[in-house]
């Protein structure tokens, strides 16, 4: 059985190699003194962050620095996740909070519906991405953690302008 | 060389002491270029790429060649158990010395008068000049092929074979190309091609076709891009060196950068004049000085970092060649074009011998000058039209591509399924 080969005609007399080298020459010269850098220089220099930013969550807290949430049960049950634990208690005054809350950045997958749906706007995702560790477990968040954040909280979707911020 | 009749050459004990003097001189000056020659090639790179390069390490990321350094130093040397032990601890070494020792006969500036006597700024003033630097640079080729062989893996012997196959073919148009620079200074001492090209009249100007083909064929001798074949990475893994690691692939990269500062610096001092400072013969004169030394260092410096450069940013521009257009390339054109300019070089200087110009002349320059235009166009609007590069079927005879064109129209119907 033969092979087809197929057999191209060459525009000899448009190919170079010489005259192509010389072009690709300017070419390289010219993007060398006149650079178009893109790369930012991540540690020193960072991205602003969209105001709508979904990253690592945060707590926030009453002003005698108890954590607002009342443990409604609200966002372990909206979690599309299942990452929040949470596990209620309530005072002698009849005041409920959370006695364990505990959020995995591991499952989460940071779609905010906590923080939309969160009565007390308690729970935030916040405008933070860098949260390398060196240990798997130090990634679940517990309550004192999430209330030790101090960065800045993403602002919700406003539905009535939509492209706003 | 001008010599000047007052300043008497060193005596015997002086000239031991200053050749010790100016190897090691030399030695440590040349590690310290080579491996700032690394950093140049990751910046500029990195600059001809739009990106930032190393920037890490000390200011602007100069201090990354120490950390480089240290790491290659520290690292662990595997040795795999499938090695030819003796050629494979060899190999490296024979890349790095033959790299290494061809500075030896490169003259980097005018002689320099001490107390003692006049000491020439070249390490070995040898009179075979620079035969000796092609013998060593074809010994280059057996470190590379050596680490090929005793690597004992297909991918560095097929680097290896690349490797003696291409240098072996570059090596005669490179020789060839010299032919014309041993017309026109009719020596072969590194310092007397220097001497000649004082005047002003360099061999660029004269032989314009010869320092051509010359700086191809470095760059096929230095095996970096295009012809940076026995390395092919998409083709061979890391080609020659794949088995190699810590120091010992330090070695043969420490090797290409050194061949490539010692190819720039023989393109410099056979075509541009060396050390000599253009458009002023203040340097040309007979009287010896220290600043004078230090001024054609300074220019010889600036020639050859800017030949390696040129070798970076081909690098940095051109993709790598097929192997058998870089084969054809060799053989078919750069061989003939060598040896037809050899004769048209050999009967220009007869004629303008024989008519009285003097070799010196600006009138010399001006004839050799149009030759090599008249050449040059040639090349640029007849020869590179297709005919430099050839296409894979140029190999084959021409009734073969008819008929191989005819088995595919027959064939056609079978591909698209139509009765015939």
């Amino acid at each position: 059985m033969t092979i087809n080969v197929k057999v191209m005609e060459r525009p000899v007399g448009e190919a170079s190699y010489v005259r192509a080298t010389l072009k690709g020459l300017a070419l390289t010269l010219k993007h060398l003194v006149d650079p178009h850098r893109v790369t930012i220089q991540y540690p020193d220099e960072k991205w602003d962050l969209s105001p709508r930013w979904r990253g690592t969550h945060r707590m926030l807290t009453t002003e005698d620095g108890k954590a607002k949430c009342v443990a409604c049960g609200l966002c372990p049950t909206v979690c599309p996740a299942n990452c929040i634990k949470l596990v209620p208690g309530e005072d002698e005054e009849g005041n409920r909070y959370p006695l364990v809350f505990e959020i995995d950045e591991f499952r989460c997958i940071f779609c905010g519906y906590c923080q939309e749906v969160c009565p007390e706007e308690a729970i935030h995702l916040g405008r933070h991405y860098e949260n390398a560790e060196f240990q798997r477990d130090k990634f679940v968040y517990d309550l004192e953690r999430l209330t030790a954040q101090t960065h800045p909280v993403s602002e919700l979707w406003d539905p009535a302008h939509p492209k706003g911020e | 060389m001008q010599v000047d009749p007052t300043m008497q050459p060193l005596q015997f004990w002086a000239f031991m002491i200053f050749t010790i003097l100016k190897m090691v001189l030399i030695f440590s000056l040349y590690m310290l270029v080579v491996a700032y020659t690394t950093l140049a090639e990751r910046k500029v790179s990195a600059w001809i790429q739009d990106r930032h390069g190393p920037n890490r390490v000390g200011p602007w990321g100069l201090l990354q060649v120490i950390a480089d350094g240290v790491k290659n130093f520290l690292k662990e040397e595997t040795m795999p158990g499938q090695v030819n032990k003796p050629l494979f601890v060899l190999a490296p070494a024979i890349a790095f010395c033959t790299a290494m020792i061809t500075w030896a006969v490169i003259p980097f500036g005018a002689p320099m008068p001490t107390p003692w006597g006049r000491v020439d700024l070249i390490v070995a003033d040898l009179p075979i000049g620079f035969l000796y630097v092609i013998g060593i640079a074809s010994l280059g080729v057996y470190g590379i092929v050596l680490a090929g062989w005793s690597s004992n893996n297909k991918y560095a012997l097929l680097g290896g074979l690349r490797a003696s196959a291409q240098m072996v073919s570059y090596e005669i148009a490179m020789g060839m190309s010299l032919v014309c620079v041993l017309l026109m200074s009719g020596n072969v001492s590194l310092p007397a091609i220097v001497a000649q090209q004082q005047a002003g009249n360099y061999n660029v100007i004269l032989i314009s076709i010869a320092a051509f083909i010359f700086l191809v064929s470095a760059f096929a001798e230095t095996n970096r891009v295009p012809f940076d074949m026995p390395e092919a990475e998409s083709e061979l893994v890391a080609g020659y060196h794949a088995e190699y690691s810590g120091m010992k692939f330090s070695m043969f990269f420490i090797a290409e950068y050194a061949n490539v500062l010692t190819a720039s610096a023989m393109f410099v001092t056979l075509f541009l004049g060396g050390w000599d400072i253009p458009f002023t013969s203040w340097d040309n004169s007979s009287q010896y000085s220290v600043v004078r030394s230090l001024a054609t260092f300074a220019m010889f410096a600036a020639k050859l970092y800017f030949f390696v450069f040129f070798f970076i940013w081909i690098r940095w521009t051109l993709p790598r060649f097929r192997y058998d257009q870089l084969m054809s390339l060799g053989w078919k054109f750069m061989l003939p074009l060598a040896l037809a300019y050899i004769v048209i070089v050999a009967s220009a200087v007869l004629g303008l011998d024989a008519s009285g110009v003097a070799r010196t002349s600006g009138a010399f320059a001006a004839a050799m000058g149009g030759i090599n235009l008249l050449l040059v166009i040639l090349i640029f609007v007849i020869i590179d039209r297709g005919r430099l590069i050839s296409p894979a079927y140029s190999r084959l005879e021409r009734e073969r591509v008819a008929r191989l064109r005819k088995v595919t129209a027959d064939r056609a119907h079978l591909v698209h399924g139509e009765d015939r």
